[in-house]
């Protein structure tokens, strides 16, 4: 029969050991109480100079031509606006086309002053097409870029709705919400993306914003930077710099 | 004690066992039958990465190019078009670089090309080289007067009014009409190639303009002033606009 100093004594040192062994045990777990020491990944962003946009539309043609996007206009996973500022009204905003020659287009009012935007999918850090999938269909990965799965896409269009900025359309041939990937494949081996590679004027870089130099950070530094639609706070990784307030 | 089940009427036993069958059943199927990569999406984001990974590479990247077409980048380099993808006009060359010598990338010859970037186009920044088609050499190739690889005006403009047609203008109703431009302004040769960067110097003393207009001068028909006294510490140019001088 135990008393009861002898049963106190052997409940503590009971107590103490298991808990050295717990200790122990969470040790050999990383993951598990202190955060992993672990050098930040890639996270991928684009920087456009909207001073530097001729308006050549090659960024256009090359990103059908490498993403199988159907040529009709209208599909598209970057595109560029002429912006038209006249001296009194609104903005007139119209999407320069594919073709060769960019087309006639004879303003009816007095130009204040007149550019180009390049737009494309912002691959927002908190993207509302994601939020909207009713089937977990489009996603983030780990560095930045939104994607679509498109096996298990329903074409339900509620991504394309939500997106504030119209980056997204429903392929005709497969019938699922597609997008820019910041051309993910060509990221992969290495390669720029074809808007990039063909820009004649350098008015788009890509680059790792979690690298100290890569051409993004050094894009960060030299311009001011502005981002579409900041008052949605969906936190584009589409860096505009020298971008008129006009722009939407 | 009877058991509770032989309690119930047997109507609603058999309700029971039903339920319980549906319910077992449908655990057992979401659990167990259904593979992973049905239900998990971490899964199929992951395959979804993969896919895209995959997927075909059109434009081969400038750097491929330069492996064989050593000559042509070397006498790009030296160009204007020196930041240009080759792919910008040559199109997409994957399958060059793959089979070199049955696939060749187009090169375009006719003068539909060229305008893409070089018709007139209000909205294009200030600047950048525009030409009005229709008007510039009509029916003549560009390659003709400009090679691609390495383009430049076919006659650099010797007079400064060529660009400075403003200053020319109102230069020729002045009473400085007779000086030469070189007379105040040092202007260094490469200020023809690149205007904006290296730019030509301006008087930056009284006494220079004193060479003419100071009291000492041996030149007849300037008007003379004392140095000593007329103006301080200004330098000439900051009260007379020396392109157009004060008639009396």
């Amino acid at each position: 029969m135990m008393d009861r100093r002898s049963f106190l004594k052997k409940l503590l040192s009971a107590l103490a050991l298991s808990g050295g062994a717990l200790g122990g045990f969470l040790r050999g777990v990383p993951a598990w109480g202190q955060a992993k020491e672990e050098p930040a990944g890639k996270l991928w962003g684009f920087g456009v100079s909207v001073d530097k946009c001729i308006g050549c539309a090659r960024c256009v043609v090359a990103c059908k031509t490498e993403n199988n996007v159907p040529k009709e206009p209208f599909f598209y996973r970057t595109w560029v606006e002429r912006y038209m500022i006249p001296r009194t009204g609104e903005a007139v905003v119209t999407n320069i086309h594919t073709g060769l020659a960019p087309e006639e287009e004879i303003p009816s009012r007095p130009i204040f002053r007149s550019f180009f935007v390049p737009k494309l999918c912002n691959q927002c850090a908190h993207p509302p097409c994601v939020q909207v999938c009713p089937v977990g269909a489009t996603f983030s990965t780990d560095d930045g870029v939104v994607l679509v799965n498109d096996k298990t896409c329903i074409g339900c269009r509620y991504c394309i709705q939500a997106c504030p900025y119209g980056a997204r359309y429903l392929h005709p041939a497969t019938d699922t919400a597609d997008k820019c990937t910041f051309c993910y494949h060509r990221l992969d081996r290495e390669l720029l993306p074809a808007c990039v590679e063909v820009c004649p004027t350098q008015a788009r870089v890509i680059g790792d914003l979690n690298s100290p130099a890569s051409p993004m950070t050094r894009f960060k530094r030299m311009n001011k930077i502005f981002v579409l639609k900041p008052n949605l706070n969906t936190e584009p990784k589409v860096l505009y710099a020298n971008i008129d307030g006009e722009v939407r | 004690m009877k058991k509770p089940l032989q309690n119930m009427p047997e109507s609603a036993l058999r309700l029971v066992t039903v339920f319980a069958v549906f319910i077992v059943g449908t655990i057992v199927v979401v659990k167990f039958v259904i593979p992973p990569r049905f239900k998990d999406t971490k899964i199929q984001w992951a395959d979804t990465v993969k896919t895209e990974v995959a997927k075909p590479v059109r434009y081969a990247g400038a750097v491929a190019c330069t492996e064989c077409h050593d000559e042509i980048v070397a006498e790009k380099k030296r160009g204007y078009h020196r930041d240009l993808s080759c792919e910008t006009c040559h199109g997409p060359a994957m399958a060059h670089t793959e089979d070199p010598d049955n696939i060749k990338p187009s090169a375009p010859r006719d003068r539909k090309f060229c305008p893409v970037c070089h018709t007139f186009n209000p909205s294009r920044p200030r600047g950048f080289p525009m030409i009005n088609p229709v008007a510039h050499n009509p029916m003549q190739a560009c390659f003709t007067c400009h090679n691609p690889h390495d383009p430049k005006p076919p006659t650099v403009p010797r007079e400064c009014s060529a660009c400075h047609g403003e200053i020319a203008r109102t230069l020729s109703v002045s009473h400085h009409v007779q000086l030469k431009c070189t007379t105040c302004h040092d202007v260094p040769s490469r200020h023809r190639v690149s205007p904006r960067v290296v730019k030509p110097t301006k008087p930056s003393s009284r006494d220079f303009c004193g060479k003419c207009h100071g009291q000492e001068s041996p030149y007849k028909g300037s008007p003379k002033i004392d140095l000593a006294t007329h103006g301080e510490k200004y330098v000439c140019w900051q009260c007379h606009y020396p392109h157009l001088p004060e008639a009396e």
